[in-house]
């Protein structure tokens, strides 16, 4: 495997080959998306305990005035992203599943909206740890999906040092081209970003990967790094989890994160390209995170493109402004469709961590309603599973309700969900969803 | 306004485009040439062989799932691909009777008993072979020639042998096969002869050719492992080797222990069978070098010339215990199985 991955560019081992579906979207510039008349900003966006209201019902907030506090060190403030009125905090729906106690705003008519609430700050005499604080009083998530506050993963404990930042600029999902597009359009804020959080984390070098099937975005970012800037932009294969965060530190530095431990435990520290892009516009500017870019594409999109949306807009008025035909059923997937999840409700806004909105049709041709059949140990699975898991095995201790086994003896919690087993399997057998539900089950049972 | 119909799912929301029904139609597809060769080979007793033991493995499934009220599964082909297996691997001259009822034991002891398709721990047409070798051995072992001028008007005096009667004889047609020479007799067959399969012997095990031939065409469509006939073959050749390089005189080259007999055949096609062979990695090399190395062994010191069906149940049988010690290492972890 290793001479081979030489041979044929920087990659992980195993792993699929979705098509990539990005055409309709990857040359377009980003454009900005109209403000909804009414914003629902729920307080638990972010991976940590929700932030606390700063706001009380008929107050009047300024665009990028914070309208809720990081309650410790591991919450990150919201900022409001209109002028307007607060209409009150309520339980909202959310695309997590459960209501979620939200902010709601109210669009002040005819505002220009540009941001109000400013503060710009000299970043070159920041310590490390101002650096960090600046991040999180911008409230600024990862922006690749799982919304872990961006100051916690730059706060690494002193005994771990850091010796390389690792910048994913892998978008391996399909249809997805919003971090794309970034590289293209906001290289600059991108470089930017990347010296501030080398800084913060006292890193010697960063390294930027990003998928050889986008060398317009390399060439792009390579135009903004100086030569004294000890980054890098580093091309691997285009291949299916690329993006995912274990998979880049294998490729790029052929280290493997210890099972159960943090990257920087091998001196790395790994960021989205989308995050960086956010710390080098929002932090000489002393703003909060506002808005962000998102992939909006599927066969069910009239205008699919890259929107610059405001957090806090309705699922239901980002699809109307890009033409959603409405009374057809559809599948609406927050996310890409490898990992994506699904929502019940268009009344739930965008947050934080969206990355993209994807509207495949019922029945569409990607995903045609499959019949589920025995397993005929095709070994399928095995061969793509980029952890090394045994989806096969672990599937049928599953069926055996053996949750305890699949967890103990066959390294159950290593896997991530990204899908490869379930997107290989001709018998159509929902290995993720058994996972997933072997997973919480044991959850349970532990607490 | 009517609220859109939104439909729930989990991830992933897209699929490779395979299926079952598609890997084991190709299987068929695959399989096709192997008979055809047979057919002209052996005339019209083959085809009538071929057909028997299809139509009653294809009848068995539907019967089993039948009385145990599950939906039927004949249209996954994979009875289909048994009964073939089953008649490519008995003589041309075997009594339909035998046939029928190795193609029930086949299915119904091999495949449906365990819980149908997957859940078969050894190949089901190496199954209702073993019962042909058990219950007739001597039919099972009798060979006719092949290409004889009347293959294709005649039925083999023994093919229509009626049920549970001993067969006509059939002494006139009686040969042995290149395994037989040289087991028995010492004779070496060319090797050209056993490569295109100008040979007597069984339906389908007589020409590498064509057998390599399908197998690269599943090998193409991603629907074969290649692991496996390759360490099949590749156990089969070193341990040939072996032995020959200690006493030639004694033991055949390495080549014709890959060219004759059901060498070839069960490499590609029943070491192959999904069910009942690992999952793991690691584990298909190991099960396969079994094999090859097996078959190898009980040719060349076992009662009978031929070894491959053994080898591969063994090899079958072995399967769990391999995969126990083959998990793969999962990422971030130091040993296999974390630990």
């Amino acid at each position: 495997m290793g001479l081979l991955s030489y041979l044929t560019g920087l990659t992980f081992p195993r792993g699929v080959h979705p098509p990539g579906l990005k055409d309709d979207t990857r040359e377009l510039p980003i454009r900005r998306m109209a403000f909804a008349p009414r914003m629902v900003l729920p307080l638990d966006q972010h991976f940590g305990p929700a932030a606390r209201a700063l706001v009380a019902k008929n107050q009047e907030v300024v665009r990028g005035e914070p309208i809720a506090e990081a309650v410790d060190d591991d919450s990150v403030p919201i900022h409001s992203p209109v002028t307007g009125t607060v209409e009150g905090i309520e339980l909202m729906p959310t695309a997590r599943g459960p209501k979620a106690e939200a902010i709601i705003l109210r669009a002040a008519p005819g505002d220009s909206q540009h941001v109000r609430w400013v503060k710009p700050q000299d970043l070159a005499k920041c310590s490390a740890r101002e650096l960090i604080e600046a991040i999180q009083q911008a409230g600024i998530v990862g922006q690749g999906g799982a919304a872990f506050p961006t100051h916690r993963k730059l706060r690494v404990p002193d005994k771990y040092p850091v010796d390389t930042l690792v910048i994913n600029g892998c978008e391996c999902e399909p249809y997805l081209t919003a971090d794309h597009r970034i590289m293209l359009e906001y290289g600059q804020d991108v470089i930017a970003g990347i010296r501030l959080a080398m800084r913060a984390v006292r890193a010697e070098q960063a390294i930027i990967g990003v998928e050889d099937d986008k060398p317009e975005a390399i060439a792009a970012l390579r135009e903004h790094i100086k030569a004294d800037d000890a980054i890098s932009v580093v091309e691997v294969r285009s291949k299916y989890p690329q993006g995912s965060e274990k998979m880049l530190i294998k490729a790029l530095l052929d280290r493997e994160v210890p099972s159960g431990c943090f990257p920087y435990q091998i001196g790395v520290v790994v960021n989205n390209i989308g995050t960086m892009a956010q710390i080098g516009q929002l932090l000489p500017r002393g703003q909060g995170l506002i808005e962000r870019v998102i992939t909006v594409a599927g066969p069910g999109v009239e205008k699919p493109g890259n929107y610059i949306v405001p957090i806090g807009t309705p699922l239901r008025y980002l699809l109307e402004s890009v033409g959603y035909p409405k009374d057809d059923p559809s599948r609406i997937i927050l996310g890409g469709p490898m990992m994506g999840s699904t929502v019940a409700a268009l009344d739930v806004p965008v947050t934080k961590s969206i990355s993209g909105v994807i509207v495949l049709p019922e029945g569409s041709e990607l995903d045609p309603a499959p019949r589920i059949q025995p397993c005929i140990r095709c070994g399928d699975c095995v061969d793509v599973c980029p952890v090394g898991l045994n989806p096969a095995d672990l599937a049928r201790l599953a069926a055996a309700r053996q949750y305890e086994v699949m967890e103990e003896e066959y390294n159950l919690n290593d896997c991530f969900e990204c899908g490869c087993c379930s997107f290989v399997c001709p018998s159509n057998i929902p290995l993720v969803q058994y996972f997933r539900i072997a997973k919480s089950l044991n959850r349970e049972r532990m607490s | 306004m009517t609220p859109p119909r939104i439909e729930l799912k989990s991830s992933p929301h897209m699929k490779q485009a395979s299926s079952v029904e598609q890997i084991m139609r190709n299987v068929v597809l695959a399989l096709l040439p192997v008979c055809g060769f047979a057919v002209y080979h052996f005339g019209i007793s083959a085809l009538a062989l071929m057909a028997t033991t299809t139509l009653v493995c294809v009848l068995t499934e539907q019967l089993f799932t039948r009385l145990s009220g599950k939906p039927s599964t004949i249209s996954d082909y994979s009875a289909v691909i048994t009964g073939l297996l089953l008649a490519l691997t008995l003589p041309p001259a075997f009594p339909l009777w035998m046939a029928a009822l190795s193609g029930f034991f086949a299915i119904s002891l091999g495949k449906m008993l365990f819980g149908g398709l997957g859940f078969n721990p050894f190949n089901p047409a190496l199954i209702g072979r073993a019962f042909a070798t058990a219950a007739f051995p001597e039919a099972s072992s009798t060979w006719t020639q092949a290409g004889l001028p009347e293959r294709f008007s005649e039925f083999l005096p023994s093919t229509l042998a009626l049920p549970f009667t001993t067969p006509a004889s059939v002494d006139a047609y009686t040969t042995a096969t290149p395994l037989g020479d040289w087991k028995f007799g010492d004779v070496h067959a060319p090797a050209w002869d056993l490569f295109t399969g100008m040979t007597p012997g069984s339906l389908g095990e007589t020409s590498a050719l064509i057998i390599l031939l399908a197998g690269l065409y599943l090998i193409a469509r991603r629907m074969l492992d290649w692991r496996i006939p390759a360490a099949v073959l590749g156990g089969a050749f070193v341990t040939a080797a072996l032995f020959y390089a200690v006493d030639p005189d004694h033991f055949p080259t390495p080549w014709f222990v890959l060219l004759s007999g059901g060498m070839m055949l069960g490499a590609v096609f029943m070491a192959s069978d999904m069910s009942s062979s690992p999952v793991t990695p690691a584990g298909v090399w190991i099960y396969g070098l079994l094999i090859g190395f097996l078959a190898v062994i009980i040719r060349f010191f076992g009662g009978l010339p031929e070894g491959v069906m053994y080898a591969i149940l063994l090899g079958n049988a072995m399967v769990p215990l391999i995969e126990r010690y083959t998990q793969p290492r999962t990422y971030g972890k130091r040993g296999r199985r974390g630990v």
